[in-house]
């Protein structure tokens, strides 16, 4: 038992490490890689607060991709929307006091779970259906889906089907925090639930899941459309003026 | 020339998404640049022994000196949005013309040799050696791409693939896998300034036709003066204008303009090409050098400001990268922005009134307007976002009475490329060409069926060479392709400024 939990809190320490120092390390190596040229996709906003209010529009609207697939973008969106209100949900086992928004959140956070499912099976089940899709699908691309599909099902299968304790899964995370390791439950669908999310938090930095970050980087939605007003320079270009 | 050995598509009412035909145009490469080519632009002249160790080392520099490759190899989902959205794929049915699995052939590469999962796990994650079978892929496929960047509009992390296919181009230029058409172009431009190769006394010749052609045709004396020190405007134009049709009509416009607007204008026999292929091949060091000769040419003409002809991806370079490349410009005048697009100027006098029209004049046709992509998508025109759109429109409006545009979703930056951009407009090429081209032709028949057009108006010298050639196959007759300012030339009502405009105004009045 007591192996169990200490393995299960090596592992999301490890997971927790790769997470931060890869995605870190990723973040650093986009934002000291300098843009030399200005590529905005036009019609692009033509100043910095434009620009702000075109990546929320990506970021929380997906506007680019309700513009090129319609499919994807219903399922694609609710998936990820589904996602964050599961992870709003969660947080009451890694915050204590519980905020009260968080807690206002929680039947909707169960919502969340059954939208992030829904959305998934519909992604992959465009990668078998259209030829294309099939087409560029890699292994990598079909594994990504169902790990997270398994996080998904695990979780509302403790929701719905077989409890567990949270209240001791809460008391676990609370100890990590301290160095404290405290006995976690040693039920199936949970350790299974738990492997897969340390799985998902250890290849983030180095699978596609890094369009995350890549998107803020992302020189033709992020650039300012002001190409004649200001003098855009790269530092490697900058010496070849000399 | 040979006959052609392919199939033209036929035309259908809405262009449809094609079942995926592996490999049906792996044969279409374009000709290989050979020594006499590659070394003036920088470049081995043929495959370098170390040739992968080198690609690879390459691929690692432009890693470090682009963000948009490093976040664009990462940062791609398979989401397949961009899956039906190359004009070539639409054309070809060949998955490797699909923007991603055109971006795959760098991708997998790069996963294998840069990440850590394609170092660990290659067949996992799709990643393979940099074999001469790759290569000869992506010799194939980066010159597949009009660099057209329709599918970055549809990316939701706005994912270019004409930033992939510039890298994967300049990779092969710089282990001496160059293009020929591109490179030799390039050339041209370093020795004789242009990239048609036309010496100064051509040019010279040339205009001084132009201005008797006119003057037969109107009576009033306009100019077309090249090299005029101390002149306000310098103009720089495609090659192609000075020659070429439908493209000198749109030259003979711009003079018609300048002589409206009553401004002193010049072109430069040294920077005579407002086109810069070093951006089709993505190296920048080309792309400044022959930006630069623009930036002397101002300098020696002692210029005020500086406009630029109808051509798609000159203006990009122009728009969007001149200032970057051969700034600052702060010997100009700055009350007008560096550079200007000839429609904005033609537009800007439409605005103050100082153009009149008689727009019965283009009464004989109906007119569409092909948004050309480097435009629509990589620029601006005037001062708010999406004026390269309704610029050209209204200056249609303003010389037309009849003018319609094509499907919705063909046109502002959902249009479709000529198929003959990011420097593809080579016969070697014509198969791709013709199929490049069936998504704008399935448009255009559309809005000839439906609304009786009978011409195209474009800004591009590459689409009107393009369409030229292309409509044809496709039961069109070549001529049905314009410029734009052909249309201004044909409604402007000039002004006689001369005592020789109204001479010959007297020699034709005594005729009648």
């Amino acid at each position: 038992m007591a192996l169990l939990t200490n393995f299960y809190a090596f592992l999301f320490y490890f997971a927790a490490f790769v997470l931060v120092a890869g995605l870190t390390r990723k973040i650093i190596q986009y934002a000291v890689t300098p843009a030399p040229l200005k590529i905005p996709t036009t019609p692009a906003p033509t100043t910095r607060w434009g620009v702000v209010l075109r990546m929320v529009r990506e970021v929380v609207l997906f506007e680019s991709l309700f513009r090129g697939n319609k499919w994807t973008w219903i399922f694609g969106w609710t998936f990820h929307f589904g996602l964050f209100l599961v992870t709003l949900r969660h947080l009451r086992y890694f915050i204590e006091p519980v905020p009260f928004p968080i807690q206002l959140i929680q039947p909707f956070g169960i919502y969340g779970g059954i939208a992030m499912v829904i959305g998934l099976a519909g992604l992959w089940s465009r990668r078998f259906l259209v030829d294309r899709l099939r087409y560029i699908s890699a292994p990598s691309d079909h594994l990504m889906l169902a790990l997270l599909l398994g996080i998904g099902c695990t979780g509302l299968l403790m929701k719905f089907a077989f409890h567990v304790d949270v209240v001791e899964i809460k008391t676990f995370f609370q100890g990590l925090y301290r160095y404290d390791i405290q006995p976690l439950p040693a039920d199936p669908l949970l350790l299974l639930h738990l492997l897969l999310v340390a799985l998902l938090m250890i290849i983030f930095p180095f699978s596609k899941l890094l369009h995350a970050p890549g998107l803020f980087f992302s020189p033709t939605r992020n650039q300012v459309d002001n190409p004649r007003e200001q003098r855009h320079l790269a530092p490697w270009a900058k010496r070849l003026e000399h | 020339m040979a006959k052609d050995t392919f199939a033209v598509p036929e035309l259908t009412p809405y262009t449809e998404i094609p079942k995926i035909q592996p490999g049906v145009m792996a044969h279409s490469a374009p000709f290989k640049a050979k020594e006499e080519f590659q070394t003036p632009l920088g470049y081995p002249g043929e495959l370098v022994e170390d040739w992968q160790q080198k690609a690879i080392a390459k691929m690692g520099e432009l890693l470090g000196k682009y963000r948009s490759l490093r976040v664009y190899l990462d940062a791609c989902v398979k989401c397949g949005a961009c899956t039906d959205k190359c004009h070539y794929f639409l054309g070809t049915s060949d998955p490797k013309n699909m923007p991603v699995g055109r971006q795959d052939l760098m991708r997998k590469v790069y996963r294998r040799y840069f990440t850590l999962a394609g170092k660990l796990f290659p067949k996992l994650v799709g990643a393979v050696d940099l074999t001469e079978e790759v290569l000869n892929d992506w010799y194939s496929y980066y010159h597949q791409c009009s660099q057209c960047r329709r599918c970055s509009v549809f990316c939701p992390y706005g994912i270019d693939t004409a930033e992939i296919s510039m890298a994967a181009r300049e990779i092969m230029d710089s282990i001496g896998v160059g293009q020929k058409y591109c490179n030799e172009i390039i050339g041209k431009v370093y020795k004789v300034g242009n990239n048609l190769g036309l010496p100064g006394p051509a040019l010279r010749d040339t205009l001084q036709g132009l201005e008797e052609d006119v003057y037969d045709a109107t009576g009033v004396r306009v100019r077309y003066p090249i090299d005029e020190e101390g002149a306000e405007i310098l103009l720089v134009t495609p090659s192609a204008d000075f020659f070429a049709e439908p493209h000198i009509d749109g030259l003979i416009g711009y003079g018609k303009v300048f002589h409206e607007a009553g401004v002193s204008w010049t072109l430069s026999s040294y920077a005579s090409e407002a086109a810069n292929f070093g951006m089709f091949i993505g190296s920048y060091e080309n792309m400044r050098r022959i930006a630069l000769r623009i930036r002397e040419a101002a300098l020696q003409l002692k210029v005020k400001r500086i406009i630029f002809g109808e051509c798609g991806h000159a203006w990009r370079v122009a728009y969007s990268f001149l200032n970057t490349l051969a700034g600052p410009w702060d010997f100009l005048d700055p009350r007008y922005p560096v550079p200007q697009h000839i429609c904005e100027f033609t537009y800007d006098l439409i605005q103050q009134g100082k153009l009149t029209f008689d727009k019965s004049e283009n009464d004989d046709k109906v007119i569409t307007f092909h948004d050309s992509c480097n435009v629509a998508r990589a620029s601006r025109m005037g001062n708010v976002p999406g004026g390269q759109f309704e610029i050209p429109r209204a200056i249609i409006r303003a010389t037309c009475n009849h003018f319609y545009d094509m499907d919705e979703d063909t046109i502002r930056d959902r249009t479709f490329c000529c198929g003959g951009g990011g420097g593809l407009l080579t016969d070697d090429l014509m198969e791709l060409r013709v199929k490049g081209a069936k998504p704008r032709m399935d448009a255009l028949n559309n809005v000839m069926q439906e609304k009786g057009v009978t011409h195209m108006a474009a800004i591009c010298a590459i689409c009107k060479t393009q369409f030229s050639k292309v409509l044809p196959y496709y039961g069109m007759e070549m001529d049905q392709v314009l410029s734009l300012h052909q249309l201004v030339s044909n409604a402007i009502v000039l002004t006689r400024r001369t005592a020789d405009d109204d001479e010959a105004q007297d020699g034709l009045d005594d005729e009648d």
